[in-house]
């Protein structure tokens, strides 16, 4: 039986959707073993069954992202924190450390929406429809919000470290990362 | 508002990113209006204030993982204004170039093989199982091989100019921290040939899906706009330095030979509440005529010629095909996007035999500078970068206007199109009309969270209202 892999970028750049497009050709070998179940690189949009491997790019800044995380741990029976900003929050994090700032998430907002005499805002509004999901005060890795089995460091981690992960759990080993593999830019 | 009933695409798949569209009907549920919504925020704008100029461009690059490269290098450019550079020495402008024709490479490449091509080659409404790269790999292993080996070899070219594959280092402000040594050039030269004859059979493959489906072509969110981008001072297309030129939809000309640091004069942008994604229009022409598009199209329509022989003789082909005047279907961005790859192809073999890349003049320093703008020409259209730095070396502003934000006003109205011309008046609405919104979003590679200047995701979320903005149904695609 092959194996099922779901995966998904939260409050992530995809840089590392994109390093394990950069396996290459060995895309050919790894769809010998697996299948992917719901992923931004095909059109399922909900889990269709359980899943073996979960890999989250991206920590959580809105609401949805929770929704999805939990949704991620609920299907997969190993979920892995792929990259910083699944691990430690990444660039998204910074803005929850804006020195000096009472509100910071107000603050981004109205720098970008606001103040400028570059932007045509008549309203003076920040978006705020309804459709727009509800921003978090401050952004979260995946392990504040849920049980987290693997953290894979790298901004990404190279085609190579994902290979050399995936591998191992498909065959049933341990994941211990090589010295050179691991590397946190 | 009550809600009633709501059809959700969550999330928007096989783009970068996650979008969310709603869909509103009137008396007879026939479409009004679709909005692309934007739905997710970071604030980067705020964040870089007071981070050192010179850490900007490996920060900024983390927008997007799909063409970090432009970042990089637009953040660049626009640093090299502020320590005072205004031309870089001929190794760093030509490596700083070899890495953008990778870049744009990989992206395209990337959009076409993995993320699109299974709609043109499948079906916009085929199997939703086997409608995707898997899908791909398994019923046209051998194309699929190419498009893999494609991308690798632009990513390759990343990797030994700016030192990683995703996220690189090596431009830097006022130049760049390395060159090309031998051994790099002979290694990705050993491939060239083979990417020359791949990248014509790509652009023959979209030539192809394009003029035998022309009916589908010409009647899928294909409409009248303007087009911008940068070309080279003399027409030609420059995807990495240039003047700003922008037509209208026969082709006039709106300006041209504008400096890009004078940019703030010409565009401006506005805030809609209903998505985080800004929308700009040409000043002169105002917010509701002054929308554009960017993008591989758009250049095939602002550009005069080409300046590698294979691809311009396509690009000769591409205008002819609607007798030289502006192309504006949307679907015809495929073929553009591969004219694009060929192009990047020509110029990669140009650089690896320039001797000028094994230079060591790397960097330059002169006076010090408040303000810096930096544009070039990403893989979805025109970047610009602009921020002041105070005498801290801090930076106090920043605003930038992502390729896929120039957009905006463009796929909103893809997808409202393609919405009213598959699902209004629908009993019911199943899974391949919803992908025929998508196809429509796809089709400019949207990079959507560049758009928000943030790195995430939005749900492509499809709500159907009536007149009294009751909404009609809200279902999860499954
Ligand atoms: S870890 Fe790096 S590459 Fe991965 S999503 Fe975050 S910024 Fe992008």
């Amino acid at each position: 039986m092959k194996k099922r892999i779901a995966t998904v970028s939260l409050a992530g750049c995809f840089g590392c959707h994109m390093a394990l497009l950069d396996i290459d050709e060995r895309l050919l070998d790894l769809l010998q073993s697996v299948e992917f179940d719901r992923s931004p690189l095909n059109d399922l949009k909900k889990f269709t069954r359980r899943c073996d491997i979960g890999l989250v790019e991206g920590g959580c800044c809105n609401e949805e992202n929770v929704h999805t995380l939990r949704e991620f741990r609920r299907n997969c029976d190993v979920l892995i924190a792929v990259g910083q900003c699944a691990v430690m929050g990444g660039l998204p994090v910074m803005r929850n450390a804006i020195m000096h700032s009472e509100d910071p998430l107000r603050e981004c907002l109205e720098t970008a929406y606001l103040n400028s005499d570059k932007i045509y805002n008549p309203s003076n509004r920040i978006p705020n429809d309804e459709a727009l999901p509800l921003l978090l005060d401050k952004v979260y890795t995946l392990a504040e919000v849920v049980k987290v089995d693997y953290q894979i460091p790298g901004c990404p981690p190279s085609g190579d470290t994902l290979w050399y992960t995936l591998s191992a759990l498909l065959a049933g080993k341990p994941v211990e990362l090589p010295y050179e593999l691991l590397r946190y830019d | 508002m009550a809600k009633t009933r709501v059809i959700e695409i969550d999330p928007l798949t096989r783009v970068e990113g996650h979008g969310k569209v709603t869909i509103h009907l009137d008396d007879h549920n026939n479409v009004d209006e679709a909005r692309l919504h934007i739905v997710e925020f970071r604030g980067f704008e705020r964040f870089i204030l007071g981070r050192l100029y010179w850490e900007v461009p490996v920060i900024v690059q983390r927008l997007c993982g799909i063409c970090p490269v432009s970042h990089h290098l637009a953040a660049s450019k626009a640093m090299d204004s502020i320590v005072g550079v205004d031309r870089l020495t001929p190794t760093a402008e030509k490596l700083r170039r070899l890495m953008h024709y990778g870049q744009i490479l990989q992206s395209n490449v990337l959009h076409f093989f993995h993320l699109s091509s299974p709609d043109l080659l499948f079906g916009f409404e085929s199997d939703v199982a086997k409608r995707n790269i898997f899908g791909v790999i398994e019923a046209h292993p051998e194309l699929a091989v190419k498009g893999i080996k494609l991308r690798k070899f632009g990513q390759e070219v990343i990797k030994l100019t700016a030192g990683k594959k995703i996220h690189g280092t090596s431009a830097v402000p006022g130049g760049v921290n390395k060159n090309l040594s031998t051994a790099e050039r002979d290694y990705l030269l050993q491939d060239i040939a083979q990417m020359r004859g791949w990248a014509q059979e790509a652009v023959d493959i979209a030539r192809g899906y394009t003029l035998e489906h022309m009916e589908t072509v010409r009647g899928f969110a294909a409409f009248n706009s303007s087009h911008m981008s940068l070309v080279r001072e003399d027409g030609a297309m420059d995807l990495y330095h240039g003047v700003l030129r922008a037509i209208d939809a026969s082709g006039n000309v709106i300006f041209d030979q504008v400096d890009y640091r004078e940019f703030n004069d010409y565009l401006m942008e506005e805030v809609r509440s209903w998505s985080y994604m800004k929308f700009p229009f040409i000043k002169r022409r105002g917010n509701l005529d002054g929308w554009y598009r960017v993008g591989p199209l758009s250049r095939m329509n602002t550009a005069g010629f080409i300046d590698t022989p294979l691809a311009d003789e396509a690009h000769v082909e591409f205008r002819a095909s609607t007798n030289n005047q502006p192309n504006h279907m949307s679907l015809a961005y495929h073929w553009a996007r591969m004219i694009e790859v060929l192009h990047c192809v020509e110029k990669i073999d140009e650089l690896l035999n320039d001797p000028d890349l094994q230079g060591d003049e790397l960097l330059l320093k002169g006076e010090r500078r408040e303000e810096g703008i930096g544009v070039i020409e990403a893989p979805r259209g025109t970047l610009f970068h602009h921020y002041r730095v105070d005498e801290n070396d801090q930076v106090s502003f920043c605003n930038l206007i992502v390729s896929t934000t120039n957009n905006n006003e463009a796929m909103n109205r893809a997808v409202t199109q393609v919405a009213k011309a598959h699902l209004s008046n629908r009993k019911s609405i199943t899974e391949g009309m919803l992908n025929q919104v998508e196809v429509a979003v796809r089709a400019y590679d949207p990079c959507l969270s560049c758009a928000t200047h943030a790195l995430g995701q939005m749900p492509l979320d499809v709500e159907l209202y009536d007149a009294q903005g009751e909404l009609l149904e809200r279902k999860l695609r499954s």
